[in-house]
């Protein structure tokens, strides 16, 4: 058996861990690339949002490389992700090719539920082993995160960026070949050193909050890096979601680890009260949180079409004003040229940069 | 006599000024791009050239546009700005109190809101370009009305017709619809200027809350129907300044002057001989040295490699020595 799955960010550091405990041969996709996109747009939907076009060139890419196995997540809810992996599995048959599709859903009580999901994958594999692979997937899955979140952090204040991402790329590298959950905590406090000795320029630094649909903020394929174009502008992000925070909310339902997903969903109010799909809510929420912790501003991506974040966006406007934080939308699609993107990712950058010249000046800084 | 050179490639329209210190406008070039921006950079600069005498010097040059980094790599500039700041720059020192900037070009649409003199708030068109230039220079071939005369038909019409402005191509076929009930052509002309600015203040404006004085630029500002359609609707007076059609330009180049004098710099401008005598050209193509297979530009002059952009790896930026290198990245931080 040969598993693959679709990417997201850098989440394959994880899965390849977890099935390489459990003695399981993968074959991750190339990464996302022009060719990915390519197939997917031509196999996919028309009016399909951007990830099932991503994930179907994902799939098409595996399969050719001989894999024979899908792993994908479902869901649920008025966000049509939880039909994507049916959709999926029906654009794959009808190319001809041949595999097996298994569907990660949320358990809807217990965690060994899932478990159990997983070790229907696995021969012979006990639930302890089982339950040791998920930890060290877990494990690897925290330290990407973290490692993500050393690199928004220095990357907008390093003088020289390309230092901070070439150490960025051999970090991933490291943490995914790391064997045992010491070697990976040992490796990620020596790169986490590493970064901090990179020298720092005095030029002013904002910090901006993304938020917005998980794919996009995660997959740096669909969202022209967007993180590190940012970075480039001398900006700090911070993210309303990192990958185990999604795994811990989508397919585990909140049971791993204790996380902010309440206080996120309180600070939503009044501005939305329902939940919308997707990550709707979660975006309104993270704004307000951003703008209580006097962010210089907010950016939201989605995929062209998302309702959910179509609802947020609506919602934004309002939340912009009252709760006085600088926001702008962009929405991502099958889209070659970088230039509208860059042009207005660079004129919101000066715009708040400015802005933050005439507030120290009015304050009598100068 | 020194001037700050400003230059804004545009998809459609390739704009230069000089302009002299206390920031009149001594020449201003209006080009189509035609899809060639190197071209339409050596030949607006060669007509700019032409009156300057020995002693009129070019003593910065800023650049804007989608096309600013090859402008910039071929002119060597001092500053390289975004559209929405060299447009805010330009309109605010024209006009201190101005509040709001409609911008519409060839295929973007801005909306900038201001506050004391500086940007609070701005939009650009998302994925549609409905509402712009382009799809206005469509219609005037179409109906065979040049798009020079385009907004004064429009300005005959006693009553527009409704054409539906939500998307490009049904308000095409809404024309043409109208076109065969017989309706007069000057009404569908107006009916079209109306749908436009309905749909740019739809999908632009989305509910931004709009103040006077208002401002409208961009090579759209020349027609007088749109600018009737917008005092309509939003129920304001329009100011369309004086050279509207090149205002990137001149905010590029008050952003220029800026940095020359604030900083004390001289300019990186390369001279006439680097411009005028070298034979620039740009060729791309997809590099394979991973699966990203990034399509990697070049610019080159005489065969000598200027500059490259586009592979996300800055594999090939960081090619070139370090003396003459310069990266996207660099060009705008400069």
């Amino acid at each position: 058996m040969k598993i693959t799955f679709p990417h997201m960010g850098n989440m394959q550091i994880a899965i390849k861990a977890l099935f390489k405990e459990l003695k399981i041969e993968t074959i991750p996709p190339p990464p996302v690339s022009q060719r990915t996109l390519e197939l997917g747009v031509k196999y996919s939907p028309e009016f399909a949002c951007l990830p099932l076009k991503v994930n179907v060139g994902n799939f098409i890419e595996a399969l050719e490389l001989g894999a024979d196995t899908i792993i994908m997540a479902g869901g649920w809810g008025p966000c049509r992700f939880g039909y994507y992996a049916q959709i999926e599995r029906d654009i794959l048959n009808d190319l001809g090719f041949t595999f097996d599709m298994v569907i990660l859903e949320a358990p809807e009580s217990r965690i060994t539920d899932l478990l159990n999901q997983l070790r229907l994958i696995g021969e012979k594999v006990s639930l302890w082993q089982m339950g040791k692979a998920v930890n060290f997937a877990w494990h690897k899955l925290k330290a990407v995160d973290y490692w993500e979140k050393c690199y928004e952090r220095y990357l907008g204040p390093a003088l020289d960026k390309q230092a901070v991402n070439d150490l960025y790329s051999r970090g991933l590298q490291q943490i995914d070949e790391a064997d045992c959950k010491r070697e990976v905590t040992r490796r990620l406090q020596k790169l986490e050193t590493e970064i901090e000795q990179i020298p720092r320029h005095n030029k002013p630094v904002l910090n901006i909050g993304l938020v917005g649909e998980v794919y996009t903020i995660l997959e740096p394929g669909t969202n022209y890096n967007i993180i590190r174009q940012l970075g480039e502008l001398n900006v700090i992000i911070s993210r309303s979601i990192y990958m185990s925070d999604w795994v811990n909310d989508h397919l585990l339902k909140g049971k791993l680890i204790k996380s902010n997903h309440q206080h996120i969903i309180n600070c939503a109010e009044p501005y939305l009260n329902h939940w919308v799909g997707g990550h709707g809510q979660e975006t309104i929420g993270y704004a307000v949180d951003f703008a209580r912790q006097k962010y210089d501003g907010l950016i939201q991506i989605g995929p062209l079409t998302c309702m959910p974040e179509i609802v947020a966006q609506s919602i934004l406007g309002k939340v912009s004003t009252e709760q006085g934080i600088p926001c702008m939308t962009m929405y991502f699609d099958e889209h070659s040229g970088s230039a509208g993107i860059n042009t207005r990712l660079e004129a919101f950058i000066d715009m708040l940069n400015r802005k933050q010249c005439q507030q120290l000046m009015s304050e009598g800084g100068f | 006599m020194d001037f700050y050179l400003g230059v804004d490639i545009g998809s459609v329209s390739s704009n230069f000024v000089l302009m002299g210190s206390q920031g009149e406008i001594y020449k201003k070039v209006y080009l189509r791009t035609e899809g060639n921006p190197v071209r339409a950079i050596s030949t607006g600069y060669s007509i700019l050239k032409k009156d300057l005498t020995q002693n009129q010097q070019i003593k910065g040059v800023g650049t804007t546009g989608s096309g600013r980094l090859l402008a910039a790599v071929m002119l060597g500039a001092d500053v390289v700005k975004n559209e929405i700041t060299a447009h805010a720059v330009a309109a605010s020192n024209l006009y201190p109190e101005v509040r709001t900037i409609i911008e519409i070009g060839g295929q973007d649409s801005k909306l900038i809101l201001l506050k004391h003199g500086i940007v609070h708030d701005f939009a650009m068109n998302t994925v549609c370009a409905a509402g712009t230039g382009s799809f206005l220079d469509q219609q005037a071939a179409r109906l065979g009305v040049p798009i020079e005369q385009f907004g004064d038909k429009a300005l005959d019409s006693s009553g527009p017709v409704r054409i539906a402005g939500r998307c490009g191509v049904f308000a095409e076929s809404d024309m043409i619809h109208k076109q065969q009930m017989g309706y007069p052509l000057e009404d569908i002309v107006m009916g079209s200027c109306e749908a436009l600015a309905r749909n740019y203040l739809n999908n632009v404006g989305k509910g931004k809350k709009i103040e006077e004085p208002l401002v409208f630029q961009g090579g759209v500002a020349a027609n007088r129907g749109i600018r009737k359609a917008f005092e309509k609707i939003l129920g304001m007076q329009v100011m369309v300044p004086e050279h509207h059609d090149v205002m990137g330009a001149i905010g590029a180049a008050y952003l220029a002057g800026e940095v020359i004098v604030h900083n004390r710099q001289i300019t990186n401008f390369k001279g006439d001989d680097f411009v005028l005598q070298g034979k620039f050209s740009s060729v791309s193509r997809e590099c394979n040295g991973c699966a990203n297979m990034c399509e990697v530009v070049c610019i080159r002059r005489d065969g000598e490699a200027l500059a490259y952009w586009g592979d996300r790896c800055k594999k090939w930026e960081n090619s070139l020595q370090p003396s003459s290198r310069k990266t996207a990245g660099e060009i705008l931080a400069i």
